[in-house]
């Protein structure tokens, strides 16, 4: 292993004094970030024209994008890169991977960075966000790509089965009583038409984060230490989930697929989903029929987790490319950008001054639906995370999906959820 | 003198083969049976030596044993169906057909194509309601079925993939042995009027065997090796019903960064395919008529 190391410093030697050679010194900082994307298209673009119009702004900062993949697919590339070394100086990463980041020493809190007087810029954003962003009295990520989970619904199905087409659920037994009428079955009984879909494969633990909200509990504390998930609201939330496909028959037995939850509502396969807002504008152009959005629907109180991903700085970054960085984050969560950004995705622009300019006036009144996620944010609680998040978030997953899909009683599930949760958290403790 | 030159020479010859089987194979699996004794570091914690700690904790891991009761059933079905299958679908290409090579050709076509590409194709089949198979099925008035979202289902959903993938493959190692078979003995059979079905059993089958243990030694392999489709299709779920060992060695080394423990998996998994190997190369090849 020592050989290949040497190896290595020595071709990166040989590298620097090639590029010193050829290229004259300039005061130039140059950063890597590394962003999520799956597949090219729109993200990439309006990335890419972003860091073009922050250069042109800023010609002595270089912001080198890299999109390497889904969120999950960066976070394991940012690890690897970071066991190897060679992290990159900053990245957008899941909002819930701040106590991965910390506990393998990777990134720096922004009160280290800012001057005293950008202290005031750390405290613009939406108060929903940043609980997802702080632990132990320091900020460790920047809110930038964020999100939460609406209700969409197709007004044709609301109208066909006699409901009035601009009012959504606002209970959970208004939902499942609207689910009942709008669930449509052939001459043979079976479904051509569900009521209601909540996805399940994958990342389960998101969407009933939404549901034990609403129940009025929280999963885990402020310091990542402790989850409830054996909680008899966890478990009553989760067997109304069950019961909508058991009992009430108006929801898709099994794991609903998240991917394919959108294209089931375009082809009018489900009349009600819920969904992240980040698919906003991918309904906006897809469904053939006229749709609404709204908050979700209440229990004991409303709520939905937040999703999405924070702006990181990484440890290895020099001093100048630390600034660089802050440079290109502070720059791109300015109202203006972050109007624009929302407006082109749908994500929820992460500052209320963004809200207040004209762009984003313009576009609210043009499209209310923009607007929903912003207003939810109120009761807006953190994600689940906590330390080894992804290993103590799988086990709810397992949980789930095991109750989900009838292998376990909702109850029964929580209690291995919650023994495998206190296993993996017991060094954190 | 000269014995020393050549072996001096063999030596050389041998050293790029040597280096890069070292460098890939060798030293990583005996860094992996070490990593295997301490504790994963993690931040500012170094990794302590626990010895056969990470191997205890494997034995309490209810996923590592259904990890393992899913990969049995993976290799149990698809090793012989894809085999079979292989097997089938080369003689009936041996044969003169009308349109030959388009039937090759469309036989081959999922070995070219890459997995993850192909698992996402498989992906839209199995969508409840709209999907292919659903649709297939619909015509006949059968409800539509969440062939990935039932824990029944999603192991041999996979499984149907992985059979569909590999017997392409292993047809052409089977297509190359059916053109190596002499006419002449065709004929010699036909004149002491033997059947086609004896004709296979007693002359093609066995000439077929070294092709075959070929193909076995891969399609073993290949059930321990082929997880692509899952991390597409299932990522393991639902509760694991579809995780495989190297697919769960590959979400607890990379997403839950437990590197130990992933060395203690790996270690296992290495320990298998040896055994695996040995009782093949030791046991089946006696059995096995080389001309």
């Amino acid at each position: 292993m020592k050989f290949f190391t040497q190896v290595r410093c020595a071709a990166a030697a040989l590298a620097a004094s090639l590029t010193l050679a050829v290229t004259p010194v300039s005061a130039q900082t140059t950063v890597n970030m590394y962003y999520p994307v799956a597949v090219g298209g729109p993200i990439t673009k309006i990335i890419d024209k972003m860091v073009a119009d922050f250069s042109a702004a800023h010609p002595d900062i270089k912001v080198n994008p890299i999109y390497s993949g889904s969120y999950q697919d960066t976070i394991t590339k940012v690890i690897t890169a970071l066991k190897g070394g060679n992290a990159p100086e900053f990245a957008v990463i899941l909002s819930t991977d701040m106590f991965t980041l910390i506990d393998e020493d990777a990134i720096v809190p922004f009160e280290e960075l800012v001057s005293d007087a950008d202290k005031a810029w750390l405290d613009s954003f939406y108060e929903g966000f940043m609980l997802n962003s702080r632990t132990g009295g320091k900020t460790w990520g920047i809110p930038f790509q964020r999100s939460t989970i609406v209700q969409y619904w197709n007004k044709d199905a609301f109208r066909e089965v006699g409901l009035d087409p601009e009012v959504p659920p606002t209970t959970w037994d208004e939902m499942v009583a609207f689910a009942e009428r709008l669930t449509k079955r052939d001459a043979s009984g079976n479904v051509v038409r569900w009521g209601i879909q909540i996805p399940s494969s994958g990342f389960p633990y998101w969407l009933f984060q939404a549901l034990t909200t609403q129940n009025d509990v929280i999963l885990a504390n402020e310091a990542g230490t402790k989850v409830t998930y054996d909680d008899p609201r966890v478990v009553e939330a989760l067997r109304f989930w069950v019961d909508l496909s058991r009992k009430h028959k108006v929801h898709p037995e099994g794991i609903v697929e998240w991917g394919t939850t959108p294209k089931d509502f375009f082809e009018g396969k489900v009349a009600m989903m819920w969904t992240t807002t980040g698919n906003l504008t991918n309904v906006r152009t897809n469904a053939p029929f006229p749709f609404g959005v709204a908050k979700l629907p209440s229990k004991v109180r409303g709520g939905s987790p937040t999703g999405g991903g924070n702006f990181y700085i990484f440890k290895n970054a020099s001093p100048e490319q630390r600034n660089a960085a802050l440079a290109f984050i502070k720059w791109a969560t300015a109202p203006e950008q972050a109007a624009a950004w929302s407006i082109a995705t749908g994500y929820v622009a992460v500052t209320p001054a963004a809200w207040e300019t004209d762009a984003m006036k313009k576009y609210v009144a043009e499209f209310p639906a923009a607007a929903v996620a912003r207003d939810q944010l109120d009761v807006a609680v953190a994600e689940l995370s906590t330390h080894d998040n992804q290993r103590v978030t799988k086990a709810l997953n397992d949980g789930l999906q095991a109750a989900l899909t009838g292998a376990k009683d909702p109850a029964a599930a929580m209690k291995d959820a919650q023994a495998e949760a206190d296993r993996v958290l017991r060094p954190f403790q | 003198m000269s014995r020393l030159r050549t072996s001096i020479h063999a030596s050389l010859l041998l050293l790029p083969a040597v280096v890069l089987l070292a460098a890939f194979t060798h030293v990583p699996a005996v860094r992996t049976f070490i990593g295997a004794l301490y504790t994963t570091p993690r931040g500012k914690r170094p990794a302590v030596f626990v010895g056969l700690d990470n191997y205890r904790q494997l034995l309490d891991d209810p996923v590592f044993w259904q990890a393992m009761a899913n990969n049995v059933w993976y290799a149990a079905l698809t090793i012989p169906l894809s085999v079979v299958l292989a097997l089938v679908m080369a003689l009936a290409v041996d044969a003169r057909l009308p349109g030959r090579a388009a039937l090759r050709m469309a036989y081959f076509t999922p070995t070219v194509l890459p997995m993850i590409a192909v698992a996402n194709i498989w992906l839209f089949f199995y969508t409840p309601g709209y999907g292919l198979l659903d649709q297939v099925l619909g015509l006949f008035g059968l409800p539509e079925t969440n062939w990935l979202g039932s824990r029944d289902s999603a192991l041999y959903a996979v499984i149907a993939v992985a059979v569909w993938k590999e017997a392409g493959f292993f047809m052409i190692f089977y297509l190359a042995a059916l053109q190596t078979i002499p006419h002449d003995l065709r004929e010699a059979a036909a004149i002491e009027g033997a059947s086609r079905f004896t004709f296979f059993r007693r002359v093609t089958l066995p000439l077929l065997m070294p092709t075959t243990l070929f193909v076995l030694v891969n399609a073993v392999i290949g059930a321990f090796r082929l997880v692509d489709h899952i991390v597409v299709m299932t990522r393991g779920g639902p509760d694991n019903a579809t995780a495989l060992l190297l697919y769960y060695i590959y979400e607890i080394g990379f997403r839950f960064w437990d590197s130990a423990y992933a060395a203690t998996l790996t270690t296992v998994l290495l320990a298998i395919l040896a055994v695996l190997a040995a009782v093949q190369f030791l046991f089946l090849e006696r059995r096995i008529h080389y001309r």
